[in-house]
């Protein structure tokens, strides 16, 4: 079967009787019996059938794990060979999630249901969180020395698009997709001849315009319907995307959003990017305010970016000696293969030749 | 991977006519669907060529001609980029979207050269 004819949605719509589809769906939730039950159900649109597909793969009483593969699955229509690469496992492996992700539906009956709206706005964090894992599996893959796995990326923008086309009326499916096609943006400018190249670095006409464009007028929509998390995220990436030049970057607007951010989102990782947004938008002071603190933090004291913005902010101040420190603190702290290029090749640029690293930076001696 | 779909137009669009409303319900399905699947980035009609112009340079002289032009199946009257995973997959929207125009038409399917020219790093959904 060709690819496109795998795809729920052709599945779904190819035979126009009714018996038939139920039939389908039957199939692919492995289930038996209750035929009426599923009759009742399967009267509906391809869009009904589509977004209770998607509600029954991500149920959240299945294993996060299992919740991908029976997406990639039965929505992307990926066979077990691609979805245990993807999942970075044995295919026996992946077709053991699958199957048993089916027992588990089949069992617990959750192909019956058929949440409310208000049920379908509770169980929309796990349909989301989902696609996002999809997305972010092939933005940055953290093991192995491939930079991006861009085939899943294009799997999660799909199903992105299409749960935004499904529930329009949400916020955070169009706030998602927005976040995901701004994100996916910059995938042309990521690569360089040694390594990845940094947002700040990035040639900036490599950046995709109909994504740019498609992911801000996203944004808006989300906002106008009440944003959220994602939404917010979005935010923040929109404003890199509509810089012209990374010097024309609004630091302070970031600065801003991250504060919004942060106040119903906390945690460390949000609080090490809003340092670094209130480093570039006032200077290294209000950066350290908002970072040091965090070496302090369990969570953070062995998280490599924490330790590396860190060295950013003491090469800025002409602290080189420190910054070669830390530098190479983060090093110790991580094996990503893409992490690693990149500490690497700062480390390897830092200005040499000071005698006493508590001296001061002197520009007139320093600049090559 | 990411798809150009060029619809060519027909002597009726030509001449400025709309499209039947039955046909317009059937494009607008073809969109709800290729939608649903995640496929569609942005469509869009084109005007009749007398909206449009030529520009051709030749031997450094330029030399401007206003539309309409001749040869209605040669133009272009619709565009679409589509987000597929293989030329395969293209091909089948392509049939879904020509078979929406059921007194004849012809659709060209073309591959968006990812940024960075043939051959330089893809854009998502470059699946090579």
């Amino acid at each position: 079967m060709t690819v496109a004819k795998r795809r729920a949605v052709d599945v779904v719509r190819r035979e126009a009787g009714r018996d038939a589809r139920y039939r389908e769906m039957a199939e692919r939730a492995s289930m038996t019996s209750d035929e009426e039950g599923l009759e009742a159900r399967v009267d509906g649109r391809i869009e009904d059938d589509l977004l209770r597909l998607i509600f029954i793969c991500c149920h959240p009483l299945l294993g996060r794990d299992t919740r991908v593969a029976l997406t990639l699955r039965l929505l992307g229509g990926l066979t077990t060979q691609e979805i245990a690469r993807a999942q970075l496992v044995p295919s026996t492996t992946a077709g053991q999630r699958i199957a048993r992700g089916k027992r588990a539906i089949a069992q617990a009956r959750i192909a019956f249901e058929d949440p409310t709206p208000d049920e379908q706005a509770q169980r929309l964090p796990s349909v989301l969180e989902v696609v996002y894992l999809i997305f972010n599996e092939g933005y940055a893959a953290t093991s192995g020395e491939s930079w991006t796995r861009q085939d899943l990326t294009g799997e999660a923008l799909r199903l992105a698009r299409m749960l935004a086309h499904l529930m329009p009326r949400v916020a955070e499916a169009h706030g998602l997709l927005a976040l995901l096609e701004i994100q996916a943006s910059r995938f042309g400018a990521r690569h360089g001849p040694t390594g990845p190249v940094l947002l700040e670095e990035q040639d900036r006409m490599l950046w995709d315009r109909l994504l740019i464009r498609r992911g801000l007028a996203g944004l808006e929509r989300a906002r106008a319907l009440g944003g959220g998390p994602y939404t917010a995220q979005a935010g923040i990436a929109a404003c890199h995307a509509r810089a012209p030049s990374a010097e024309l970057t609004d630091w302070a607007e970031i600065a801003r959003l991250y504060d919004a951010y942060a106040a119903s989102n906390p945690g460390p990782v949000v609080e090490l990017n809003r340092g670094i947004a209130h480093w570039k938008a006032r200077g290294t002071a209000a950066g350290r305010t908002i970072l040091e603190p965090l070496l302090a933090d369990a969570r953070m004291t062995r998280f490599h970016l924490l330790h590396a913005a860190l060295a950013e902010l003491d090469l800025a101040d002409g602290e080189v000696a420190a910054a070669g420190t830390r530098l190479r603190t983060a090093l110790g702290l991580t094996d990503s293969a893409a992490d690693r290029a990149v500490l690497g090749a700062k480390l390897a640029g830092l200005p040499r030749g000071r005698a006493n690293p508590r001296e001061p930076a002197d520009p007139e001696r320093d600049t090559p | 991977m990411r798809f150009l779909m060029m619809s060519k137009t027909n002597e009726d669009f030509e001449a400025g006519n709309p499209p039947s409303p039955e046909l317009f319900a059937r494009m607008g399905e073809f969109m709800a669907e290729a939608a649903a699947a995640g496929v569609l980035l942005q469509a869009d009609g084109l005007l009749p060529s007398s909206a449009g112009a030529r520009i051709t340079a030749q031997d450094g002289e330029i030399s401007v001609t206003d539309g309409p032009f001749a040869e209605a199946k040669e133009l272009v009257g619709g565009i679409a980029f589509i987000e597929a995973r293989d030329l395969a997959e293209a091909k089948e929207w392509g049939r879904r979207f020509a078979v929406v125009h059921d007194g004849g038409c012809e659709v060209e399917i073309r591959q968006v050269a990812a940024p960075g020219g043939p051959g330089g790093p893809g854009g998502p959904g470059d699946f090579s």
